[in-house]
């Protein structure tokens, strides 16, 4: 059984943690949609350098992701060996040459196409992970939601965020301490049960946490609609913190660099960056 | 589409939360990326039986986007997908009868046809389409990828999530268990 650990946030005084949750999130959607999208090395090279500063400057601490940056470096390789192992020349297919460097068994050769298509693949996760690890750090949940609402989301998804956010550290322990009750009952949950054993033995492990929270969303809906919840169009927001000047400068910078971005990636007809030409 | 009632608001929150705490436990089935099996499927099942579509469908897409901040990147190509099982078992929310108590075999069995319907849509077509169209990956592996995300999925949702729901139908049923006098 594999568990991850959590990123978590932490107030700090830095620009970044001053912004709204909103504007950290919007930058971070806007990366991830022009991440995915380009090919273009050049671009990726910039992002990456963009990211890792603005991971630098939102102070956040290494203890804090370290585990996270394990798992996902382990996933990395794993994929990128993985797409060698099903389609050793998507490299040359997408680029439109050839260049062998060594032959390595069966129908396996390694190409510099698809070494470099795999370099690609590489970057894209250095791009991508730290502005998730700066978003995760540096916004507290309650801001977050409440922002949510402030730009047109429907406050009563924003509020089921806002909820969902409050009560994930609860259930975290709550889970914790009937996973290890049933353990200590001799609840085998380790890699020598069989498959179908241990998936069952699951189900027992989630049902005393889902009768609990099933309690909880009758008790907190009954509070809530005595306090008269969704009764009106709006709501006012504890939290919720307005737009500043940073947060514009953000979100024009963010709008300039991913049509910059995509502009320069899809200008000469695919989103390839070729070097092989 | 209907307005949100409070109960549901709720219940796509703590459902959420449940979803993303579950989602850190997996089963791992092999090396390759992707084809673990995951319990949290099981949740998303009896969230989506009981309060319906939307709330399957928001537990889905909330739950993945937070699980996905949490895990260091967003993969948009297996986001997306993950509201479809939901909002498909919560189609059929009231053929269920889980509040009732008749959760039976006739139940069962709708609820795992839905199920079925809503995973391979999701894992054997949209997220290998998406994958292919987004991050340009070889086709023959993410439908590989996608087949085995496919089989696991339907795995913990038929195994997990009808045991849940047969659990919760007893409970919850108990208080309607009056009968007339003759």
């Amino acid at each position: 059984m594999k568990i991850r650990t959590f990123l978590t946030y932490e107030p700090q005084d830095t620009w970044i943690h001053d912004l709204s949750g909103v504007t950290k999130f919007i930058f971070f959607i806007a990366w991830s949609v022009v991440c995915g999208l380009t090919y273009d090395t050049r671009v990726l090279a910039v992002m990456i350098l963009i990211s890792m500063s603005v991971l630098y400057m939102s102070k956040a601490r290494w203890s804090q992701f370290s585990i996270v940056v394990k798992v996902l470096a382990i996933f990395m390789v794993l994929n990128i060996i993985t797409i060698f192992l099903f389609s050793p020349y998507q490299g040359c297919l997408i680029y439109g040459s050839r260049t062998d460097i060594c032959h390595l068994f069966g129908k396996y050769t390694l190409t510099k196409e698809h070494l470099f298509y795999s370099l690609n693949i590489m970057i894209k996760y250095f791009a991508i992970v730290p502005t998730a690890f700066m978003f995760m750090t540096s916004t507290a949940p309650n801001e977050f939601a409440a922002s949510l609402n402030k730009i047109g989301l429907s406050y009563n998804i924003a509020y089921s965020i806002s909820l969902a956010l409050r009560y994930i550290p609860d259930l975290q322990g709550e889970f914790r301490r009937i996973r290890n009750a049933q353990e200590a009952r001799g609840i085998e949950m380790s890699a020598k049960a069989k498959l179908m054993d241990r998936i069952k033995r699951m189900a027992s492990i989630i049902s005393p946490l889902l009768f609990t929270s099933m309690e909880r969303i009758d008790v907190v809906s009954n509070a809530m609609e005595l306090r008269g919840f969704g009764k009106k169009k709006k709501r006012t927001w504890y939290a919720a913190k307005p737009l500043k000047r940073n947060d514009w400068l953000v979100i024009a910078f963010t709008v300039v660099f991913a049509a910059a971005a995509l502009i320069i990636t899809y200008h000469d007809g695919n989103r390839f960056y070729n070097p092989f030409v | 589409m209907k307005k949100l009632g409070v109960r549901e608001v709720v219940a796509i929150g703590i459902g959420t939360a449940l979803f993303v705490v579950v989602g850190f436990v997996s089963i791992p089935l092999g090396f390759v990326p992707n084809t673990d099996l995951y319990p949290k499927m099981g949740i998303l099942g009896f969230f989506a039986a009981l309060f319906g579509p939307v709330v399957g469908l928001a537990i889905g897409l909330i739950g993945d986007l937070i699980s996905s901040l949490i895990g260091g990147g967003i993969w948009w190509s297996w986001l997306i997908p993950m509201g479809v099982p939901g909002l498909c078992i919560g189609l059929f929310a009231s053929k269920y009868h889980i509040e009732d108590g008749t959760f039976g075999t006739k139940e069962i069995v709708t609820f795992n046809i839905a199920q079925v319907i809503g995973n391979a849509i999701a894992w054997i077509f949209l997220a290998p389409v998406l994958d292919i169209i987004i991050y340009a990956e070889p086709a023959n592996k993410v439908f590989f990828q996608g087949i085995w995300a496919f089989i696991g999925n339907i795995i913990c949702t038929a195994i997990i999530g009808t045991l849940l729901i047969l659990a919760y139908s007893k409970i919850a049923g108990r208080s309607t268990g009056l009968k007339k006098e003759d």
